[in-house]
């Protein structure tokens, strides 16, 4: 049992601004404090310090075969950066692709205590659970790629969406996946043939269906399975100047179907192919405002050293083309396929400063907090262990002005951003870093500090540096335990998997045996994962 | 009474088969059918009753076993940690962090067979795919250095040169398969083109096959032993294919630029994807090195030759990697887990192991368990045991134990090992 | 084209630039007949695996060296008689059998007689030199 008293609570879903209170904890949960025993719990004087529930991330790529073949690939990434074991810790290395312990152990350290790996393909979803259970402490779920899925194309091709429906159920279920993920739908096809999609209505080869229907079909799909999440969409045209205008359809083409769209920044370039860049961030954060049932992360740029991998096939070579370096890629029978290549972002380089004011546009453009998330899609845009520098920045216009005076000198020419001087408030703060991200992930017992929420809180110190104090809270309890105290790491326990499990009619078996034979060369009876690989896990219901 | 259990996967190579239907007879495999020799033998051969461990040649319960090996573990400087190629990941993840906890040197089967090949990913990157993916596309295939009629038998009719696929309804009439070889292997009998290339020329022969790729023109007649004009032709059908791609293996590997041959011919499949989509994918030998690869990446950022000596994992091929550590007498215990060093390290490090107390974890008795001061026979993965293994492509499977558990696995040894290492 | 039973379509170790390096070898290593030297599996050497690796099969079947029929009858050497074998790492003696190698190749089965063949030198890498090494043979 623990009390937290004294402290200033920012509980947006609760809707408290910073208001004293103090807050009980009982078995792993928020309880009234009539039921804790005052005399026998543990005590954490708060007083003067910043409470908040336990950070909730909602895209972010730390488990699983594309992740660690960025590990394998990348020892240059690990040599400088790594941390020695100590008696109850392991010992781990990385910096944009860190280990897996090393990855719960920093976002733990910088008060997160839930964070989704934004995306896994079925048929490798088996290894995604092993890395889960290396990555200690932290509560974590899997979104799994659809969008160039064979079986759900070949649905949409014959018009049947009831058998597309119940093959996702099934697959959800076999993958032990929290929510539907969509990557370039049809472009990843595409790419087998050396090809991609630049529009909505283009054919994915060999298939005969539109990126457009692979979207609509899925996100009709999620509603009726009353999936937790929405389905989580990394749209087409990534990072080509110009595709603001996409994304803009691409919100139009859910017709009002609730959706989550991630990175956001890679989407929003204004100009045209073969001119400079622009941001482009007005016209789709006016797409955004307009649409209540779009919410959307934003896959901030941080400078310095990031490694791009996505399930997004032609994306990746594009991108090892642009910049010579060494590129990982990796098609997947049947699902999906992807790439890493390591990428640097420069202040003084033209392009990476434009897409860093872009992203910046976006949060201050997008008046809802409650649907605008912060995300630095690690490690594409940069490492999730610098989202308390992005912190500052919300907060602190001066602080933007002067990352603005170090950029490209043309970057300004037609940037929103100079004039932008909104800052963001804490209680704002604590919306698009956990109330927000919980509500969008349908996860009730994360982001706040209800009674009956998980006992996941972050306390900070309530310093000046904006990003001294969200680097370094002083306090972090997870599931009732404390595992951060004075700012350092003390306790290491297992976190959980959250996955759904989607009724479905047992009638699709027969379907799926012969796309497996058609498809596949592994047993339709050894791809699901088992429950020998979910020893921690915990299914969220669908409505 | 025999019971048929179906589905199962194979253990034994890489490309870990999951069709097999093996019938088990009062407690003893009788029959394996759908697997190839390699498969039948590992099945059929292994006897799963209980033995006792040994200490110095003596049996010993299990305890007192686990209470030795963990004081020579203790008590080593400088242990090295080797093999994990035939374990389950759920055994190799503990071997890590034995490792970790130890403060010992930790290395794979990797390093005398696909370790280059981590290398060279390492330069230069590797554009792959999984073996359905070839199985429906593929009609270019090359196996470069590699002899799967040998040592992955059932690859050429499961994944990759006689399957009918989803655009290849033909089966082998819709492909093209060329064998690149020292010499004219089994696999080279089943090639529309074999190239003979002189043993030590392979890296020559890629290079120019990237000159000829890229349009420009080759002045010699022949490059390491192969008319320039049959290379001109290989590069036609590359460029021209609709989905090709490469496999790779020990003659790479193993020969005089081991990792450079390599990044040369990931540069050449990379370089492809300019007219086409071409892949590759590495040989991988054992059932789960390639799991190996992953675990121990996933836990310390590195593929093999990993030392956790100074409390965090250092990267070392050639400082680490246990031929080399034991050739220059650097360990001063060895843990062999599921491989058979003695068999097949050069002698010079071989040796070493007969010179330093030396503990081993295996199903069946090996050259190695004949020298080692410790022996575990534990439970067989994929036969007894139960598990883990990732298949040559990186695709994981769940292994179906045919036989019941009697013997301890190596995830239990190894843990009960873990949880008796001391502090320091 | 296709060629459907093994057959030969580039040269041997006899070009060139071949033959001015073995020359050299020759000079600097006083060797008199030599080969490059490959091990690798073989069926046989895999079935052994599987009864055991101190079963006769195992023994009989990494216990040899493959030789072209060209360079056997160049030396005069019948199959199954017993040659030494040496690199710089150490020698063997083995009985010979015939293999479809071109001249100048010599074939062993990975295994512990290959092994007393193998240097440990990785250059930097791990990996021995298990292919490619420059190795004599002597009829015994």
């Amino acid at each position: 049992m623990l009390g937290i008293l004294n402290g200033r609570v920012y509980d947006p879903l609760n809707g408290l601004n910073g208001e004293v209170r103090d807050i009980w904890v009982k078995d792993g949960r928020i309880v009234p404090p009539e039921e804790v025993d005052r005399e026998r719990a543990e005590i954490l004087d708060a007083t003067g310090l910043v409470v908040m529930p336990g950070g909730v991330d909602i895209h972010s790529h730390i488990a699983g075969a594309k992740v660690n073949a960025g590990r394998k690939f990348r020892p240059e990434d690990h040599r400088d950066h790594t941390r020695t074991r100590t008696a109850f810790t392991r010992s781990g290395s990385g910096y944009t692709v860190p280990t897996t312990h090393l990855t719960g152990y920093l976002y733990v350290e910088m008060g997160y205590t839930t964070v989704m790996e934004a995306a896994t393909a079925p048929l490798v979803a088996r290894h995604t659970h092993e890395e889960l259970e290396d990555i200690p402490i932290l509560d974590k779920g899997a979104f799994i790629t659809m969008g160039n899925n064979h079986f759900i194309m070949r649905c949409i091709r014959e018009g049947d969406r009831d058998k597309a429906r119940d093959y996702v159920a099934w697959l959800l279920s076999a993958a032990r996946g929290y929510a539907i993920k969509i990557v370039n739908p049809g472009g990843v096809e595409n790419w087998k043939w050396g090809r991609n999609v630049s529009r909505l209505d283009d054919e994915v080869i060999g298939f005969g269906v539109t990126p457009r229907q692979i979207l609509t079909t899925l996100a009709w799909i999620n509603d009726e399975l009353g999936l937790p999440h929405v389905p989580h969409i990394h749209g087409i045209n990534l990072g080509q100047p110009g595709n603001a205008r996409t994304m803009v359809e691409t919100i139009e083409a859910l017709e009002g179907r609730r959706a989550h769209f991630c990175h956001l920044q890679f989407f929003s370039y204004g100009g045209e192919p073969g001119k400079r860049l622009r941001s482009g961030a007005a016209e789709v954060a006016r797409a955004v405002n307009e649409h209540p049932n779009v919410t959307v992360d934003v896959g901030q740029i941080i400078f310095g050293e990031a490694t791009t991998m996505t399930s997004d096939g032609p994306l990746q070579y594009r991108l090892h083309r642009l910049t010579g370096n060494k590129w990982l890629n990796d098609d997947v029978e049947g699902e999906t396929g992807g790439g890493v290549v390591p990428m640097h972002y420069r202040r003084k380089n033209l392009i990476s400063a434009v897409q860093w004011i872009t992203g910046m546009e976006l949060f201050l453009l997008i008046a809802d907090p409650w649907r605008v998330f912060l995300t630095t899609d690690h490690p594409n845009a940069g490492p999730f262990f610098a989202y308390p520098q992005v912190i500052k920045l919300l907060i602190d216009r001066d602080a933007r002005a002067e990352v603005l005076e170090g950029l490209h000198p043309k970057a300004r020419e037609g940037a929103l951003l100079p004039e932008l001087d909104r800052e963001y408030s804490l209680y704002e703060i604590a919306i698009i870093t956990r109330a927000g991200t919980a509500r969008a992930l349908g996860l009730k017992n994360k982001g706040h500090l209800g009674v009956g929420a998980d006992a996941d809180v972050t306390i900070y110190a309530d310093l000046e540096d904006k990003e001294a104090m969200f680097a370094h809270p002083r306090y972090v309890i997870k599931g009732g335990e404390i595992v951060v105290h004075d700012g350092r790491l003390v306790r290491e326990r297992p976190g959980r998997t959250l996955y759904v499990a989607p009724p479905y009619d047992p009638g699709i078996e027969a379907a799926i045996r012969d796309h497996f034979e058609r498809t596949y060369v592994i047993a339709s009876d050894n791809y699901p994962v088992q429950d020998e690989y979910l020893p921690h896990g915990e299914v969220v219901p669908c409505a | 009474m025999s019971t048929i259990v179906e589905n199962v996967v194979c253990p034994f190579c890489g490309c870990l088969c999951d069709d097999l239907a093996v019938e088990v007879e009062e407690g003893r495999v009788a029959r394996v059918r759908r697997a190839c020799a390699n498969g039948r033998g590992l099945f059929a051969h292994y006897d799963p009753t209980p033995q006792r461990p040994t200490v110095d040649g003596r049996e010993v319960d299990w305890e007192e076993a686990i209470a030795e090996a963990a004081r020579i573990l203790n008590e080593a400087d400088s242990p090295l940690i080797y093999g994990l190629s035939s374990m389950a990941t759920e055994a190799q993840r503990k071997a890590v962090e034995l490792a970790d906890r130890l403060g010992a040197m930790i290395d794979t089967t990797s390093s005398v067979c696909h370790g280059p090949t981590g290398l060279a990913m390492q330069a230069v990157g590797e554009p792959t795919c999984t073996l359905g993916e070839v199985r429906n596309r593929a009609d270019l295939l090359i196996f470069w250095g590699c002899n799967p009629a040998v040592s992955h038998v059932r690859h050429f009719t499961r994944y990759s040169v006689t399957p009918k696929g989803m655009l290849t309804p033909k089966g082998r009439r819709d492909r093209t398969v060329v064998v690149v070889d020292v010499r004219p292997t089994a696999s080279a009998r089943a090639a529309d083109l074999f190239l003979q290339v002189q043993p030590g020329a392979d890296f020559e022969v890629l290079t120019v096959l990237r000159a000829l790729v890229q349009g420009k023109t080759v002045e010699v007649e022949t490059v390491g032993g192969i008319p320039t004009a049959r290379l001109q032709e290989l590069a036609e059908r590359m460029k021209t294919c609709r989905f090709g791609v490469a496999f790779m293996g020990m003659g790479l590997t193993q020969t005089g630029g081991r990792d450079l041959n390599v990044s040369e011919l990931f540069t050449l499949v990379a370089e492809l994807n300019q007219y086409t989509r071409f892949s590759v994918i590495p040989m991988r030998g054992h059932g789960n090195v390639a799991g190996a690869d992953q675990v121990l990446t996933w836990q310390s950022g590195y593929p093999f030759g990993v030392s956790f000596a100074r409390g965090y994992p250092r990267y070392g091929p050639g400082e680490f990697t246990a031929v080399d550590v034991l050739a220059r007498g650097e360990a001063d215990a060895a843990l062999i887990l599921a491989s058979d060093p003695m068999a097949h390290f050069p002698g010079a490090a071989a040796r070493q192991l007969e010179c330093i107390p030396t503990i081993v974890l295996d199903p069946m008795p090996s050259l190695t368990t004949r020298v080692a001061r410790v022996v575990f026979p534990t439970a067989c993965y994929g036969v007894d045991a139960a598990g883990t293994a990732y298949r040559m492509d990186g695709v994981p499977i769940r292994f179906r134990p045919v036989l019941p558990l009697v013997r301890p696995t190596d995830e239990h040894v190894l843990s009960e090992i873990v949880a008796r290492v001391l502090p320091g | 084209m296709r060629t459907v039973s093994a057959k030969y379509s580039a040269g041997v170790l006899d070009g060139r630039v071949g033959r001015v390096l073995l020359a050299w070898m020759a000079e600097v290593t006083n060797m008199n007949e030599y080969f490059t030297l490959i091990t690798g599996r073989t069926p046989k050497q895999g079935e052994g695996l599987h009864k055991g690796k101190d079963s006769e099969a195992y023994r009989r079947a990494t216990a040899l060296v493959e030789m072209s029929l060209e360079d056997m009858a160049r030396l005069g050497i019948e199959e199954g008689q017993v040659v030494r074998v040496r690199t710089a790492a150490g020698q063997v003696e083995v009985p010979v059998r015939a293999g479809a190698l071109p001249p100048g190749l010599l074939f062993v089965p990975m295994g512990p007689v290959a092994n007393m063949l193998i240097g440990a030198k990785t250059e930097g890498t791990g990996m021995p030199p298990f292919k490619g090494l420059a190795a004599e043979v002597e009829p015994r």
